[in-house]
C-alpha cells in the first residue's frame, strides 16, 4: 500500500530531474527555470489564490470521475457535462438579468449541477438499457455539448449590445460567486472542493454504497453474486460525476469568467482524467493532484513571462509527469526478471 | 493591497534587474497570443510585429510574450501577471481577451493596454484592428476569374462582424466579375484548429469547390486544397510554402508599423487610448506575392483594385448591395459606414446557407 503512494512522489521527483536536463538542453538556466516553474507562481498571495482558481474545476471534475472509475464506470465526457452545467447555470443568470436577488446564485448552482447530471444521465441510460459503452457515448456527447454551446452564444444568449460577437452579457453582481480573499480571484468554489472531497472520502471509505462501488470495480462477478445492483451503481456514478462536472462549469462562469464566452474550459474535463489517476482515485490524492496539475499550468505561464520558455514545454512537462507515473507504477507493481522462455510444446 | 502585492512580486522576481526596470530601465512591452506562435497565421504575424519592435528599439525596449492563452478564465490571470511583472504596455491580441483586458486595466491605471479587434475602450485601453475586408475584395476578384466550377469554399471561424464583412466583401467582388459564382461557408467555431479546418476544406472540395478561402489561422486549408489541386487563399500570413501551386495570394496582416508607432508613443509620452482601424493604405495588411500561374488580365484586375482601394476610388461596400433574400440593402451610389460594417450580421446575395444566429 505504501508503495502505491511512493509511485506518484517518485514520478514528480523524476519529472523534476528530467525537466532540469530539458531546460539545460534548451539553453535555459535550469535552476532559474525550475524556480520560475514551481516556486514563483505560488510565492505571493495572489499566486496561491490563482492556484486555487485553476485547481478548482480540475478537482471537482476529478472527484466525480474518480468515484466512477473505482466502480469501472468510465465517464470520459466530463468536459461536455461541464459545458452543459455552465450553460444551464449561465442560462439562469441571463434569464434573470435585471431581476436577480440573493436566491439567484443558489438557483444557478442547482441548475449547473442539474445540467451536468442530465448530460451524464444519457450515457447512464444507454449503458443500462442497451449495454452501450459509456466511454464512447459520454465522449461523443462532449462534441454535442460544444455545438450546443456555440449555438447558444451565437444565438439566443448573445449579448444584444455586443456588436454581434459570440458571447453573452456580463453577469450581474447577484450572479457572481463571492470572493474568499479580497483582492484575488479565489472564489467560494474552492470551498465546494473541500466539501466534495470530504463527501467523496466518506462515501468511499465509510459507506456501504462506497463498498459496493469498489467491489463492482475490483470484482464485478463477486458484486453480482452479492446482489449489488449494477444498474444503480452505474446511475449513481454517472450522476455524481456529471453533477460535479456541471458544478465545475457553473463555478467557472459565475467565478473567474463572469459571462458565457466562446471558451469556458480549456479541456478541464479531459485533464481531470489525468488528475484522477495521478491522485490514485483517492479523494485527497485527487485534490493534491489537481493542485500539482494547476501549478504546472501556472508555472508554464510564469516560465514564459520570466524566461521566454516556449509554451510547448508545459505540455512536455505534463507528458513526462504521466510517463514517469505510469513507469513507476509498473516498476512498483512488477519486478523485472530475466527469464528463459518456456520450451515450446 | 495592490501595492503590497506589487512590491512582493517585484522582490520575488528571479532576475534582480526586474525591480530596476520598472523605475528607469528599458520599457517593458508584453504580448498575449491566443494561438501558438507556430500557427503560421494570426499569432505568428503578431509575433513578427513584436520582433520588429525589438529590432527597431534595441536596448530601449524589452518584450515578453505568452502564447496559446485560452480565452476563458486563464486570460485574466496571464494579463494580470504581465502587468504585475512591470510591463508598461500590453497588447492582447484576440477578441476573447476583451473583458479580461478591461478588468485588469481597471486595476492597473499605470499600465497601458492595447486590445485587438474589440470594441471596449477605457482611459488606459486602446483598440486596434485591420480592415481585413479590403483584402477580401481583391481576392474575390481573383477567385471569380479563376474558378471553373463556380463554387467557392469559405472556412469561417466565428460568425462575428469581422468575419462576415470579409465573406460579404469577397462575395460582392466575386460576383462582380462572375455573377454565376456562389460561396459556401463552413463555420469551425475556432480560430485555430488545424484538424477541423482541414476537415472543413475537404468537405467543401467534395462539394465541388475549386477555390478555398479561410478566415481561420492555420495553413491546413491551404494544404488540403493543394493536395486536391485546388486554388486557395491564405490568411493572416503568407502561406505559400504550404501550397506553392495552390495559394493564389494571401491576405497578410502586418502589425509592425502599428506596434512600432504605439511603443514610440509610450516612449515619448504621447500614448492615448485610441481606436485604430487601418487598411491597405495604412500598411496594416498587404497581399502576399500573387501566384505566378495567374494570367496577366487577372493580375492587372487585382492590382488595379488594390491601388483603387488604397487611394479611395474603390469602396468594397459600395451599393448596390443585395441581401440573400433578394432585397436591396444599400442602393447604388451609396457606401456602408464603418458602423454598419462593424455591426454586419447578414449575408449578401451569392452566399449559400444561413448565417448562424
Amino acid at each position: 500500500m505504501a508503495m502505491a503512494w511512493i509511485a506518484p512522489v517518485l514520478a514528480v521527483g523524476l519529472t523534476l530531474g528530467a525537466s532540469l536536463a530539458l531546460f539545460a538542453g534548451l539553453g535555459f538556466p535550469p535552476l532559474a527555470a525550475i524556480h520560475a516553474y514551481f516556486v514563483q507562481p505560488i510565492s505571493s498571495l495572489r499566486g496561491l489564490a490563482e492556484l486555487g482558481v485553476k485547481a478548482t474545476p480540475l478537482a471537482l471534475c476529478a472527484l466525480g470521475l474518480g468515484i466512477g472509475f473505482r466502480a469501472n464506470v468510465w465517464n470520459i465526457g466530463a468536459e461536455g457535462q461541464l459545458t452543459m452545467g455552465a450553460l444551464a447555470g449561465g442560462g439562469v443568470a441571463l434569464a434573470c438579468h435585471g431581476s436577480g436577488g440573493w436566491w439567484l446564485l443558489p438557483a444557478m448552482l442547482a441548475a449547473g449541477i442539474a445540467g451536468g447530471m442530465a448530460w451524464a444521465a444519457i450515457p447512464a441510460f444507454l449503458r443500462n438499457r442497451y449495454h452501450t459503452s459509456e466511454i464512447l457515448t459520454s465522449l461523443m456527447l462532449t462534441y454535442v455539448a460544444a455545438l450546443f454551446h456555440a449555438w447558444l452564444i451565437h444565438g439566443p444568449l448573445r449579448d444584444p449590445d455586443g456588436m454581434g460577437f459570440p458571447e453573452s452579457r456580463l453577469f450581474e453582481p447577484d450572479a457572481l460567486l463571492p470572493m474568499l480573499l479580497p483582492g484575488t480571484r479565489l472564489h467560494i468554489g474552492a470551498l465546494f472542493v473541500v466539501v466534495a472531497m470530504a463527501a467523496a472520502w466518506l462515501l468511499l471509505a465509510r459507506s456501504f454504497l462506497g463498498f459496493q462501488l469498489k467491489v463492482a470495480g475490483l470484482a464485478p462477478q463477486a458484486a453480482a453474486l452479492a446482489g449489488f445492483d449494477r444498474h444503480r451503481l452505474v446511475w449513481f456514478s454517472l450522476l455524481v460525476s456529471g453533477g460535479l462536472a456541471g458544478l465545475a462549469g457553473v463555478v467557472e462562469v459565475a467565478g473567474p469568467i463572469g459571462q458565457l464566452s466562446t471558451t469556458i474550459s480549456p479541456g478541464y474535463g479531459f485533464t481531470a482524467i489525468i488528475v484522477a489517476f495521478l491522485g490514485r482515485l483517492h479523494p485527497i490524492g485527487m485534490v493534491l493532484a489537481a493542485l500539482v496539475m494547476a501549478l504546472s499550468y501556472l508555472g508554464g505561464e510564469a516560465a514564459q513571462i520570466a524566461l521566454g520558455l516556449p509554451q510547448a514545454v508545459t505540455g512536455v512537462f505534463q507528458g513526462m509527469l504521466l510517463f514517469f507515473l505510469l513507469a513507476s507504477d509498473v516498476l512498483v507493481h512488477y519486478r523485472v526478471r530475466r527469464a528463459t522462455p518456456p520450451l515450446p510444446g | 493591497m495592490t501595492a503590497v502585492l506589487f512590491g512582493c512580486a517585484a522582490t520575488l522576481s528571479p532576475t534582480p534587474a526586474a525591480a530596476e526596470d520598472a523605475a528607469s530601465g528599458p520599457l517593458k512591452v508584453a504580448f498575449v497570443y491566443v494561438g501558438p506562435v507556430g500557427d503560421h497565421g494570426w499569432s505568428y504575424q503578431h509575433d513578427l510585429g513584436r520582433r520588429a519592435v525589438e529590432e527597431r528599439f534595441g536596448g530601449k525596449v524589452v518584450t515578453t510574450m505568452v502564447e496559446n492563452v485560452s480565452e476563458g478564465a486563464d486570460a485574466e490571470r496571464v494579463i494580470e501577471e504581465l502587468a504585475e511583472a512591470g510591463n508598461k504596455l500590453i497588447f492582447t491580441t484576440s477578441f476573447g481577451f476583451m473583458n479580461p483586458t478591461i478588468k485588469v486595466a481597471a486595476r492597473h491605471p499605470e499600465v497601458m493596454f492595447e486590445h485587438a479587434t474589440g470594441y471596449k475602450r477605457s482611459p488606459n485601453v486602446a483598440t486596434y484592428s485591420a480592415r481585413f475586408y479590403e483584402g477580401r475584395t481583391v481576392v474575390g476578384l481573383i477567385a471569380g476569374k479563376m474558378t471553373k466550377s463556380n463554387i467557392i469554399g469559405y472556412i469561417g471561424s466565428h460568425p462575428i462582424p469581422e468575419v462576415i464583412s470579409g465573406i460579404n466583401a469577397f462575395t460582392l467582388a466575386l460576383r462582380k466579375v462572375n455573377p454565376k459564382a456562389e460561396v459556401r461557408v463552413v463555420w469551425v467555431n475556432a480560430w485555430y484548429d488545424p484538424g477541423k479546418e482541414a476537415a472543413a476544406a475537404k468537405a467543401l472540395l467534395d462539394q465541388g469547390a475549386d477555390v478555398i478561402c479561410q478566415h481561420t489561422d492555420s495553413p491546413a486549408p491551404v494544404q488540403a486544397a493543394a493536395e486536391r489541386g485546388a486554388w486557395s487563399v491564405g490568411q493572416s500570413s503568407d502561406m505559400t510554402r504550404f501550397g506553392p501551386n495552390s495559394q493564389l495570394t494571401s491576405i497578410v496582416d502586418e502589425w509592425d508599423v502599428y506596434y512600432i508607432s504605439r511603443v514610440q508613443a509610450v516612449l515619448s509620452g504621447t500614448w492615448k487610448p485610441t481606436d485604430t482601424w487601418g487598411g491597405l493604405k495604412d500598411k496594416m495588411l498587404y497581399l502576399a506575392p500573387y501566384n505566378p500561374a495567374l494570367p496577366k488580365d487577372v493580375l492587372e484586375l487585382a492590382e488595379k483594385a488594390r491601388v483603387d482601394i488604397m487611394d479611395g476610388t474603390l469602396n468594397p461596400f459600395a451599393g448596390p448591395i443585395i441581401g440573400q433574400d433578394g432585397k436591396e440593402i444599400l442602393p447604388a451610389g451609396k457606401t456602408l459606414s464603418d458602423a454598419d460594417i462593424l455591426r454586419m450580421n447578414y449575408y449578401v446575395e451569392g452566399v449559400q446557407g444561413k448565417l448562424p444566429r
